[in-house]
């Protein structure tokens, strides 16, 4: 306990998310406006979930255990869904931005590609809901107590931490996925990612069970990433070509002519 | 306020001011989508304006040709370089804004988790007089609201005083209140601050040393606040005293109070810079006729680059234009601080606008800076500082206040971009300031409570 298990714990949740904010994110302005944005957008769609579930469970009878639990997976659920109906309302206002940008720049595009903003709403996402999930639990373990100490877990801290890990890199590879499958309207894909997100949060339920929640959302997570990479356009080729620092042959070359008629876009 | 100025100054005031936004020399940028004669119109109006106010301005080239012929012809060439530049800073000028605002609401709220002090009930200000300590739910609400048409009654003629002392070019009277009340703020409440947090913390600190402390604390702050100085040192020292003042309001209003202060204050803002007879838009109009520095007051300034051969009259420059008033004669609070006893607390507090000015610099500099007022950085800090200290131990209010007041200024930022006149800063963020700390508070909370302790992850 104390400023050990913090630190730990807290390196452990944001370490990945603060190298890549620090990394890509920082030093462009409109992709920290993006960011915010994003992590606006996912704060009202936990709002109006959590509205949902607080009136369902006001109209409830609250002594029954079993039904509260019910109506928190229910929440969870319609959480999730909300999520991503926000992340698809996201993608909608950042390709307008993008085309309003692209009109107002002088060479017609925009300063920032939909790519790089739909890795930076993943992200923000990430962030945000790691945030929110995980961010009172750090802040009671910097105090004194005593963890499980009802029966529960004593390694709650640290598989909170690798849990909210998880969340992060999940939210910022389903963003890049849900944007390049809005975009080309593969809307089979969009029902993927939806569907690894309720699967993500499912398996959070089968807590304290780690073997059987930590893992296979770590696999997810992985596969995830891959999918996400080969949907960025990654290949194994551009693997080794960024490990050996090969440096771009400059074998093109520029014609101009005075005599051409100028392009119309 | 936000308006664009040909000459950025560094005199600032230790006051808060109102916010409004406000273009006042900003270049021609029409609107790409909307049909030419409304916007021809509407820059008409807009050159009209400027070049009454800027004739000396040597920045505005384009307002020059357009001046001589006196009808707005534009160039389109022109209009877009310039529209693309003002929307290229765009992004820029948010993120400068955003740091400095985000740095004050993190000294602020790691004050209140940390110093005890802060959210100790030590009686209220004079300007609050009725308690809140209410059995009934109905007569603290009562409270509340007689608690804020106080407060804003005051903030009202404060400002009317304040354009008055203006229009009548009372220039001495506003640069000796100005100077009175900075010191206030950097030597008083510094001392107070210090001490809470040695005492936090039981650090022991001899006389002679927090002498020391305070004294080149304050005398480099009043140098650079007044005078010159580093713009980052000047940044940080405006910071600091916002924190400070955010810190005063967030000890002594009165729960119920603060939040009712908060949305009146929005209210009245909108009504300020926007009504044609508000005081704001008033003291606005006044400064431009004038062709002065609108609010050399304190402001907040984040210019990229200073350039030395800034033509700027020195002694017209520095018209801070604020009030304070000294809760002191006024101020017998009800229980005061018995460590505090022996002290004066005198409150300065200053109505004037607070406004985001980026300043258009000579023709050879390619940076543009922008200045906020100092009220909106203390307003901000008060609703994130607010949430902190009573959202029963909750990070998740904060953090959900916190981007909810990024996303306003940033909406209130591409509102001035796209209507270029004044217009006030403080309403959408406070708005959803408070949106999000009620519907935190009170629905989210509950339902990640009920999530974490079943661990599970949404």
């Amino acid at each position: 306990m104390g400023a050990a298990v913090f630190f730990g714990c807290a390196g452990i949740a944001f370490g990945p998310a603060l190298a890549l904010f620090l990394l890509t994110v920082a030093a462009e302005p409109l992709r920290v406006i993006v960011l915010v944005a994003g992590a606006f957008f996912w704060l009202v769609s936990l709002l109006l979930a959590s509205l949902i579930w607080f009136v369902s469970v006001h109209l409830s009878d609250r002594e029954d255990a079993k039904l509260q639990y019910g109506l928190l997976v229910f929440g969870a659920a319609v959480s999730v869904l909300l999520q991503e109906a926000f992340r698809f309302a996201y993608f909608k206002l950042l390709k307008k931005a993008d085309e309003g940008l692209a009109m107002i720049s002088e060479d017609g595009r925009s300063p920032i590609s939909l790519r790089q903003m739909a890795y930076v709403s993943g992200l923000s996402f990430g962030i945000i809901s790691g945030v929110f999930s995980v961010i009172n639990i750090l802040a009671d373990s910097i105090g004194p107590g005593i963890v499980g100490i009802h029966g529960d877990s004593p390694y709650y801290f640290i598989t909170s931490a690798f849990l909210t890990m998880a969340l992060v890199l999940l939210h910022t590879f389903w963003g890049v996925i849900f944007f390049d499958a809005c975009e080309r309207r593969r809307y089979w894909c969009l029902g993927l990612v939806v569907a690894s997100h309720l699967l993500a949060s499912g398996l959070t339920f089968l807590n304290p069970w780690y073997e059987a929640s930590l893992i296979p959302i770590f696999i997810l997570t992985l596969l995830t990433g891959l999918w996400a990479f080969l949907t960025a356009g990654g290949s194994f080729r551009n693997v080794l070509k960024c490990l050996s620092c090969e440096q771009e042959d400059a074998s093109r070359v520029m014609l101009y002519s005075a005599l051409q008629v100028p392009f119309e876009d | 306020m936000i308006t664009f100025m040909n000459n950025s100054d560094s005199e600032e005031e230790p006051c808060n001011e109102r916010t409004s936004l406000m273009s006042a020399e900003s270049p021609p940028v029409p609107s790409y989508q909307d049909g030419l004669q409304a916007s021809e119109a509407r820059e008409a109006q807009a050159h009209r304006k400027r070049r009454t106010a800027s004739s000396r301005s040597p920045n505005n080239t384009a307002d020059g040709d357009l001046s001589d012929l006196g009808v707005p012809v534009r160039e389109s060439a022109l209009e877009n370089e310039e529209e693309e530049l003002t929307l290229k800073y765009g992004a820029k000028h948010v993120i400068m804004l955003f740091v400095p605002v985000t740095l004050c609401m993190i000294v602020v709220v790691a004050t209140i988790k940390s110093v005890r002090f802060y959210t100790e009930k030590n009686g209220q200000l004079i300007y609050t007089p009725f308690s809140e300590d209410t059995p009934s739910v109905g007569q603290r609400l009562l409270n509340s609201v007689l608690n804020t048409i106080i407060m804003i009654s005051v903030i009202v003629v404060m400002t009317v005083f304040l354009v008055l002392l203006y229009k009548y070019r009372c220039y001495k009277f506003i640069h000796g209140w100005l100077i009175l009340s900075s010191l206030m703020l950097l030597f008083l409440f510094t001392y107070i601050y210090l001490g809470e947090v040695l005492k936090t913390y039981n650090v022991a600190m001899d006389y002679p040393t927090l002498f020391l402390v305070i004294w080149n604390f304050g005398a480099v702050g009043m140098i650079c606040i007044h005078w010159k100085g580093p713009l980052q040192l000047q940044q940080a020292y405006l910071i600091m005293i916002s924190a400070l003042m955010a810190l005063v309001f967030i000890k002594y209003l009165p729960e119920w109070s603060a939040w009712v202060i908060l949305g009146a204050i929005s209210i009245y803002d909108l009504m300020a810079v926007l009504c044609p007879k508000g005081p704001l838009r008033m003291l606005v109009e006044t400064a431009q006729e004038r062709n002065e520095p609108i609010f050399p007051a304190l402001i907040y300034s984040s210019a990229m680059i200073w350039t030395v051969g800034m033509a700027k009259p020195d002694t017209t420059a520095r018209r801070p234009s604020h009030q304070t008033w000294d809760a002191a004669e006024d101020g017998r609070e009800n229980h005061r601080s018995p460590s505090h006893a022996d002290s004066q607390i005198s409150e300065t507090r200053s109505p004037v606008p607070t406004h985001l000015i980026a300043s258009v610099e000579e023709e050879e500099s390619k940076g543009r800076g922008v200045k906020l007022g100092l009220g909106d950085f203390i307003f901000y800090s008060v609703l994130v500082g607010k949430a902190a200290a009573t959202a029963s131990g909750d990070w998740n209010t904060t953090l959900a206040c916190f981007v909810a007041i990024l996303i306003g200024l940033c909406l209130t930022l591409l509102l001035l971009a796209v209507f270029k006149k004044a217009l006030p800063a403080l309403p959408i963020s406070i708005t959803f300031g408070l949106v999000f700390y009620f519907s935190t508070d009170n629905l989210v909370r509950p339902f990640m409570d009920t999530l974490a302790s079943h661990q599970l992850y949404i």
